[in-house]
């Protein structure tokens, strides 16, 4: 009940009820987005966004930074790892 | 899927795994004993057990499964509650499908469906506001559960049905509140966690600065984690960091959905509705202060507690039941003695069996029954 699932805004469909189409995996939804627009926002700025979507609302938008940073800082571990793995076939070759 | 793929890559958790076995090592050799954290959330469970991560995991590291799922800690007495108000003539008792199953004194809301009330499963709140709109005739009643993650949208429900004047809809609210809980965990005397992974969508709603007192009052370090395998991984790494260095920080693995400063409107609606409770029954851990919310006397319009005269009556858990030792971490699911036989997925007894979010359903689910080392040799007999 608690999960969350990604989708992006793909048009507002009501603005007096606050409510967005949001694209999930394909399926289209009526999602309720007053929880990720701040005040004095306009509505229009949340199509294209990415926001995670719980129990029928739009619960955080995305912050896709975020995402890259995650995920560059992880690929640079398997780098190193490859590296470390490289290094250590060295070692072993030049030993046997 | 955008955002999802990405962190389930087995590479990158290969090469997390690489640097976590040598802290976990080095952290055992000094303490003399395996290491015990504990994921709050019933979302992290589900996460661990369905992708298999206890097993990548080192041994000596012991995943313990918190309170934090809503539908394992609702009492019987709760879910009789939601039973009288669904048979009421003229009522539409709307829920969330986890909870259908979960057993009331006499039956669950699935079994009062099946004698002829009028109970439906909902996606959102908001469809059960669309179904009073469309039923003026019908009362309306949500069920209202989980922790703050799910608030704001039932707060936001309550607004919508005010500001259109809907009053065949209520609300039967049985949220409940993270900070307690992980406290009465804390105080518990028979607990000794190393660590916490934080619960990620709760922290999205509430930020991440409530948790500060895991590390600075009970000297614990705590990772807010998203829930695919890498965000799970990861968490662990950093707990094992914190460890490895003495650190005892909050620290926010989710940063691609949890600001650290949480979410400003949704907080707004659910203050704008909600107030704390004085205490809430919870199963297996009885009562915990300001655990849980009600409504407002503002919002009594849509409160079924102040429309429905309730039975309320506090019914104990059945007596075989060890859920509240297993929500505790003090014992396996596999060590309750109705595990796997009295109590089944398809016949729960207790709650942490009924949602896919519990210890025990997932143990069930995913194996952890058929390994006979796990059974007492009597039990197997």
């Amino acid at each position: 009940m608690c999960l969350g699932i990604p989708g992006q805004v793909v048009a507002i469909t009501d603005e007096a009820a606050q409510l967005a189409s949001v694209d999930v995996c394909g399926v289209k939804r009526q999602v309720n987005y007053a929880c990720v627009l701040t005040e004095g926002e306009n509505a229009e700025s949340l199509l294209g966004a990415w926001v995670l979507v719980h129990v029928g609302f739009a619960m955080s938008r995305i912050d896709e930074e975020e995402a890259q940073n995650t995920l560059a800082l992880l690929s640079q571990l398997d780098e190193l790892n490859e590296e470390m793995d490289a290094i250590r076939a060295s070692v072993e070759d030049s030993a046997s | 899927m955008r955002f999802v793929d990405e962190f389930r890559d087995p590479q990158m958790a290969e090469a997390l795994l690489q640097r976590i076995r040598p802290l976990v090592d080095k952290k055992v050799q000094q303490l003399g004993r395996p290491l015990q954290l504990m994921e709050v959330c019933g979302g992290h469970t589900h996460a661990i057990f369905r992708y298999g991560l206890e097993q990548l995991l080192p041994d000596m590291v012991e995943l313990v499964h918190g309170p934090g799922c809503p539908v394992c800690v609702l009492p019987m007495g709760r879910v009789d509650d939601c039973v009288a108000i669904a048979e009421q003539p003229d009522v539409i008792f709307t829920t969330f499908g986890d909870a259908m199953r979960v057993p009331g004194s006499k039956k669950s809301l699935l079994q009062a469906k099946a004698q002829g009330a009028d109970i439906r499963m909902v996606y959102s709140p908001l469809d059960a506001l669309q179904l009073a709109k469309k039923h003026p005739e019908k009362e309306v009643v949500f069920f209202g559960l989980g922790f703050e993650t799910t608030m704001p949208s039932t707060a936001l429900t309550i607004l919508q049905a005010e500001k259109e004047g809907i009053d065949n809809f209520s609300l039967f609210c049985n949220h409940i509140t993270i900070i307690p809980t992980i406290k009465a965990v804390l105080d518990s005397p028979d607990l000794h966690l190393d660590g916490f992974l934080g619960p990620g969508h709760v922290s999205m709603i509430i930020g991440t600065r409530p948790y500060e007192f895991v590390a600075q009052q009970y000297q614990r370090p705590m990772v807010i984690a998203g829930f695919e395998p890498i965000d799970v991984l990861q968490s662990v790494w950093m707990i094992m960091q914190q460890l490895d260095e003495g650190r005892c920080e909050v620290e926010n693995q989710y940063g691609r959905i949890v600001p650290p400063e949480g979410n400003r409107q949704a907080l707004q609606a659910v203050s704008q509705v909600f107030e704390l409770r004085e205490f809430f029954e919870w199963r297996g851990l009885g009562s915990i202060d300001h655990s849980g919310v009600r409504m407002r006397e503002e919002y009594r319009q849509w409160d079924a507690e102040q429309k429905f005269s309730l039975p309320n009556l506090k019914i104990a858990d059945p007596k075989s039941c060890q859920c509240g030792e297993v929500l505790k971490g003090v014992i396996k699911p596999w060590e309750c003695k109705v595990f796997g036989r009295a109590c089944t997925p398809e016949t729960p007894m207790g709650a942490l069996m009924v949602s896919s979010e519990g210890a025990c359903s997932a143990y069930f689910t995913y194996g952890k029954v058929n390994q006979a080392d796990h059974i007492p040799s009597e039990q197997l007999a």
